[in-house]
């Protein structure tokens, strides 16, 4: 059986998908970061997979993604460095504790 | 072999890197007794490289294969920029000597500047790979900003809620451009524009609802302003001042590039009426909302949010008129906001008050804050001899330009709006002015750093609007591109 173009992308919306579910309902801030993880891993499989499929012949895709995962590792790195400083001064990293500033 | 003369397109971003080297270099090994003088030092520096970058001729022309484009629309935004950026570290001079954070002052600096030469890589762009990593540059470091007040707890929540709303924006911005690139199957804004002509396919709609969704979040356009006001409430407030101008301009002018360049072929199909709904709401919830605020800095944050909504309406009009009068619009708000902030960080650096009610009768014990805040309010609420009422008007007459009944009717939503706004922006003046209080905020000495920022932004405040060249020379400066919106009409 060969592998379509759709059977790489419907998986990565699926988890794309998720990932908006996740950061929406989940309550914990580490939580909440791995489910922007599946966000931005599920983009990069977007553009290797449309490289692979429709323009075989040139790199862009495959480089942009090395690219989005290095920023994606850059980020993780600064998001939980406040999550320890946030649970640092708060004592805890659930997101219904931390509302002190709101309307 | 690589040409390396295309260095020379860029003396901006390479001057720019120099003073953060500079300064760098300072924080890191100049003796104890001298790291004093780091403030001054680094503002001293970025104000010589912005005149510098006044007197020397606009670079034209594209590097590094058509990836970077510098022109004289981009030279006149990033000059704009840098002026702004000299006024923050100027007002911050004080904060950053202060007891708690005089330990890390050298961060602000670094991570103030690496945040501005992402900004001209994110107006420079050409190619969404090097505009990625300009917005991933200007973004992540501010939320190590927002962060800086280590002692205070707002400051932490505001700095988890300002990371976590930007990596879910440009995951969502990363989604769009996905989906571009598998339409198109390049990534360079020129190719990626002749491949969308004529493309009204579902995949376009959603990579642009993406695309705008993704640099909304960046700009606080309603409904992805949730976060502004928490941010701006909690992060210290040179760090908010530095958040709602500076990289509100560099946003708003390489959103105005992606929707014209890369999307201007799908302008009346697609993207007109999705700006056009954002910026109604964006206007008319930001007003509403700041109506209510007490905090001075969530006031600001709500008028900043219905501020942006203004500043797209130079995007919508989609002519010269439009661009050089939203580069103006911004040119007047860095003054304006800076000059509302100023007084604001001044008078919490010293007794922590930041409520309207702790301005009451700010007249009677502070005559020359009072009337620069007031000032500042005109100049936002657009009352006529002062500049905000000139940035408002050109950008109101470019939207006209563009000609359509629809248009027409937006600028009367905006009007209206202006109306509105004065109300909340003249609370303010009437509690300096009117308003007594048995509590007043004593007599303060401003540190002159404060004091010089703010007589710049007053004179700015007042003699921007008057002097008509700037704008002249602006709008010159966007006519030497109008080949970019050639492909709209």
């Amino acid at each position: 059986m060969d592998l379509t173009l759709f059977m790489y992308l419907i998986p990565s919306l699926i988890m794309f998908g998720c990932g908006v579910y996740g950061f929406i309902t989940r309550k914990n801030m580490i939580a909440i970061m791995i489910s922007l993880e599946l966000m931005l891993n599920s983009v990069d499989i977007n553009f290797v997979v449309f490289n692979r499929y429709l323009f075989p012949g040139q790199m862009e895709g495959m480089f942009f993604s090395l690219f989005a995962i290095a920023i994606a590792a850059a980020e993780t790195a600064l998001a939980l460095a406040i999550i320890i400083n946030v649970f640092r001064i708060a004592k805890n990293v659930d997101i219904n504790q931390i509302t002190k500033l709101k309307f | 072999m690589m040409d390396y003369s295309q260095f020379l397109l860029m003396p901006q971003e390479i001057g720019l890197l120099l003073v953060f080297l500079l300064v760098f270099i300072y924080d890191t090994f100049m003796p104890e007794r001298s790291q004093r003088y780091m403030p001054v030092f680094s503002v001293i520096l970025m104000a010589l490289y912005t005149i510098y970058c006044f007197c020397i001729p606009a670079g034209v022309g594209e590097a590094f294969g058509g990836m970077f484009e510098s022109n004289s629309a981009t030279w006149v935004m990033k000059n704009i920029l840098n002026v702004g950026v000299v006024l923050v570290l100027l007002q911050a001079v004080k904060w950053t000597n202060s007891d708690f954070v005089s330990v890390r002052r050298g961060e602000f600096y670094e991570l103030t500047l690496l945040t501005l030469l992402g900004m001209f890589l994110m107006i420079s762009a050409r190619h969404f790979l090097l505009f990625v990593i300009g917005l991933e540059t200007a973004s992540l470091p501010i939320a190590a900003l927002a962060a800086f007040e280590k002692r205070h707890y707002e400051s932490h929540e505001a700095a988890a809620k300002y990371m976590f709303t930007a990596i879910f924006s440009s995951a969502i911005f990363l989604l769009g451009i996905s989906f571009v690139y598998g339409m198109s199957g390049t990534l360079y804004f020129n190719d990626i524009a002749t491949a969308v002509i004529g493309n009204h396919s579902p995949l376009l709609i959603a990579a642009l609802a993406f695309v705008i969704a993704g640099v909304g979040f960046k700009l606080s356009l309603v409904p992805f302003h949730q976060w502004t006001a928490d941010v701006y409430q909690g992060a210290p407030t040179a760090v908010t001042s530095y958040l709602s101008v500076i990289s509100k301009g560099a946003a708003a002018f390489s959103f105005l590039v992606i929707l014209v360049q890369v999307f201007g072929a799908a302008y009346s199909q697609v993207w007109e009426w999705m700006l056009y709904a954002v910026i109604v709401l964006t206007i008319t919830i930001g007003n509403l909302f700041a109506m209510r605020q007490r905090n001075l800095k969530r006031f600001l944050a709500f008028s900043s949010i219905s501020q942006a909504g203004y500043i797209m309406l130079g995007i919508i009009a989609v002519n010269v008129m439009g661009m050089s009068s939203m580069i103006y619009y911004v040119l007047v708000y860095i003054f304006s906001n800076l000059a509302a902030f100023g007084v604001i960080a001044a008078i919490e650096r010293q007794t922590g008050r930041v409520t309207m009610d702790d301005y009451n009768g700010l007249f009677k014990t502070n005559p020359w804050l009072a009337f620069t805040m007031m000032l500042a309010m005109f100049s936002l609420g657009g009352i006529p001899p002062f500049a905000g009422f000139f940035s408002k008007f050109f950008i109101f007459v470019g939207a006209c330009h563009q000609g359509s009944v629809a248009i027409y009717v937006l600028v009367l939503i905006a009007l209206v709006n202006t109306i509105i706004s004065l109300y909340y922006y003249l609370l303010v003046v009437k509690a300096m002015f009117l308003r007594q209080d048995d509590c007043v905020i004593p007599t303060i000495k401003s540190h002159w750093t404060e004091r010089l920022g703010l007589i710049i932004c007053v004179l700015g405040v007042i003699f921007i609007g008057l002097i008509s060249c700037i704008y002249a020379y602006i709008n010159g400066s966007v006519d030497a591109i109008n080949a970019m919106f050639a492909a709209i009409q």
